[in-house]
């Protein structure tokens, strides 16, 4: 696929009408993630209850790739184990860096299509802010707080 | 409009891509690479060291290449022309030694909010290292300083004003004559950062009385990894070596050494002979081309750019209305898109933008905005490069699903 169908077909539809970009009441897990470069800037929140993922969604702006990916993030993990979503979240990760296999990739359904970002190096943080904040909630447990994903700063 | 120059330039030959983003790095004439492959081939040694023939050639090409330099840029002798990797190695070499010696608590250190970060971050670590002040320009929308501007902020305690005589955002050249005069007054030293002047305007750093004076070969045709630093002699000789080592010695003890002289003092190690030669090949070709011929071309293809610009609704561009005024760069963005998914898309019809920071935060977060687009343009461009653009940024939006 190339790029600019990668956005006709997939990006800009979970860009422009998102599934699950609004605030979450009733979330038990809520952590800020942020690519300050470029100002990508999501808050994800989750309603965690007895390892399950009951709930989720996103709030936020940045570029079209970073909330896409968000949100097909979200519609891939609500509904589903901790640590599936987990095992999930790795794939995702690996597949970025090109390290999946196909039988891995399958598993992410749509966002399988983001493998075509592995290409291009300048969009791997955009694509990547919503997993590894989830990675990072699930890992700390954390409430309210803020990461800051980009220690490696861009040129120019 | 022919352009009899695209033939020298072996990546532009692929008519396929549009390049604009020389304001990063340009591309290279064939000459630049011939004389760097002329070097290796015939002159190569270490240069400043060996007492044979080979190595006196390499030195002497070295040498030559320095004197280049100085006479590119007016300075009074070739010994006030300090090789370095670039711009911003430079930069870190005027803060760490002259600034070190010179800044003490209370000082004020006078830099433009248009920076790059190259000429902000070494001020900030003086700054916190001594408890001197930074004290920040603040200019208009299209980059320009006012005189009650500058006049409010370059005062008694100012020992150095930090600015770039072009932004790498705005464009916009400064009157840095006008500034060096004003610092002097006062007793301070002024630091022009020329990356984005030298490969477009003739500079005289004699004329504009610049203390120091630097920037990037590989922003004016010449291979990357060799950078200028220009400062005057008495500057040089009362500043205090950055790195040492080989080279830069005359005498070494065991517990002391005495430094060579300059600008030998500050470039300690094996230096990077063949992208000096590259650089003065680079500074012929540019010579040859002139500057004339540049800027026209340049406010020629800048003129063409924004007019079809302005005649697409969603695109705002910053800076001056003045094409001259851009010096090639032009900064915008789309209405409601990301620059990065701004510049994928582009990227898919093989048109090189610069999306991002550029490397200038204090000036995006002066401006409102978290990022923004930059084309940027060189004499090796053409009019139907900048129409072909314009004709893709219409598809933006429409690619990334707003309205058709
Ligand atoms: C105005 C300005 N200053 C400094 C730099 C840094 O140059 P370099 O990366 O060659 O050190 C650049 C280029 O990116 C620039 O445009």
């Amino acid at each position: 696929m190339d790029l600019k169908q990668l956005y006709r077909e997939i990006v800009n539809e979970h860009n422009l009408h998102p599934t699950h970009k609004h605030d979450l009441e009733d979330a038990n897990l809520k952590l800020r993630g942020v690519n300050p470069s470029c100002g990508d800037d999501i808050t994800l929140q989750l309603k965690v209850n007895d390892g399950i993922i009951e709930d989720g969604s996103f709030n936020g702006s940045g570029c079209a790739v970073s909330q896409a990916s968000a949100d097909m993030m979200l519609d891939l993990i609500i509904g589903k184990k901790e640590d599936e979503a987990k095992a999930l979240a790795d794939i995702f990760m690996r597949m970025i860096k090109g390290e999946a296999t196909d039988e891995e990739i399958e598993s992410l359904d749509e966002a399988a299509a983001l493998q075509n970002v592995s290409h291009m190096p300048a969009r791997v943080k955009c694509v990547q802010l919503g997993w590894r904040t989830f990675n990072e909630i699930i890992k700390d447990e954390a409430h309210e707080h803020e990461h800051n994903f980009e220690k490696d700063d861009d040129q120019d | 409009m022919s352009n009899d120059y695209i033939k020298d330039f072996p990546i532009l030959q692929n008519r396929e891509y549009i390049y604009f983003d020389t304001a990063a790095t340009s591309q290279r004439p064939v000459q630049v690479m011939d004389a760097i492959t002329e070097f290796y081939k015939k002159d190569n040694a270490n240069p400043l060291r060996g007492l044979y023939e080979w190595s006196i050639a390499a030195t002497e090409d070295y040498e030559n290449a320095r004197a280049k330099v100085a006479s590119f840029i007016n300075a009074k002798r070739a010994s006030e022309i300090v090789f370095t990797r670039n711009t911003t190695e430079s930069l870190n070499l005027i803060a760490y030694s002259w600034g070190r010696t010179n800044i003490r608590k209370d000082d004020e250190i006078v830099v433009a909010v248009s920076e790059h970060h190259s000429n902000i971050l070494p001020w900030q670590m003086i700054a916190r290292e001594t408890g001197a002040k930074l004290v920040w320009l603040e200019c208009d929308q299209a980059g320009v300083y006012s005189d009650e501007e500058l006049s409010a902020k370059i005062g008694e305690k100012t020992k150095v004003v930090a600015i770039a005589q072009v932004s790498n955002v705005l464009g916009q050249p400064k009157p840095v004559k006008k500034i060096a005069e004003m610092a002097h007054k006062v007793g301070a030293v002024i630091v022009v950062d020329g990356a984005q002047s030298a490969p477009h305007m003739k500079v005289d750093v004699q004329d504009m009385d610049a203390d120091f004076f630097v920037f990037s070969g590989h922003k004016m045709l010449g291979p990357m990894g060799i950078g200028v630093l220009y400062a005057k002699q008495e500057l040089l000789e009362a500043m205090p070596p950055f790195l040492t080592g080989g080279e830069m010695i005359e005498y070494v003890t065991r517990e002391d050494a005495t430094y060579a002289e300059v600008p030998h003092k500050f470039e300690a190690g094996t230096v990077n002979a063949a992208g000096a030669v590259g650089l003065a090949a680079a500074i012929d070709y540019l010579q040859q081309v002139g500057f004339d011929y540049i800027e026209a071309r340049e406010k020629e293809l800048t003129a063409a750019l924004l007019e079809e610009m302005k005649a697409i609704p969603e695109v705002e561009v910053y800076g001056s209305e003045d094409p001259a005024a851009h010096c090639g760069i032009v900064t915008f963005n789309i209405k409601d898109c990301h620059p990065h998914d701004v510049s994928s898309i582009l990227d898919a019809d093989h048109i090189c933008i610069r999306a991002g920071h550029h490397c200038a935060q204090p000036l995006m977060q002066y401006m409102g905005v978290n990022a923004t687009c930059r084309a940027s343009l060189y004499f090796y461009n053409t009019l139907e490069e900048v129409h072909r653009f314009a004709e893709s940024l219409k598809k933006v939006r429409e690619e990334l699903g707003y309205g058709s």
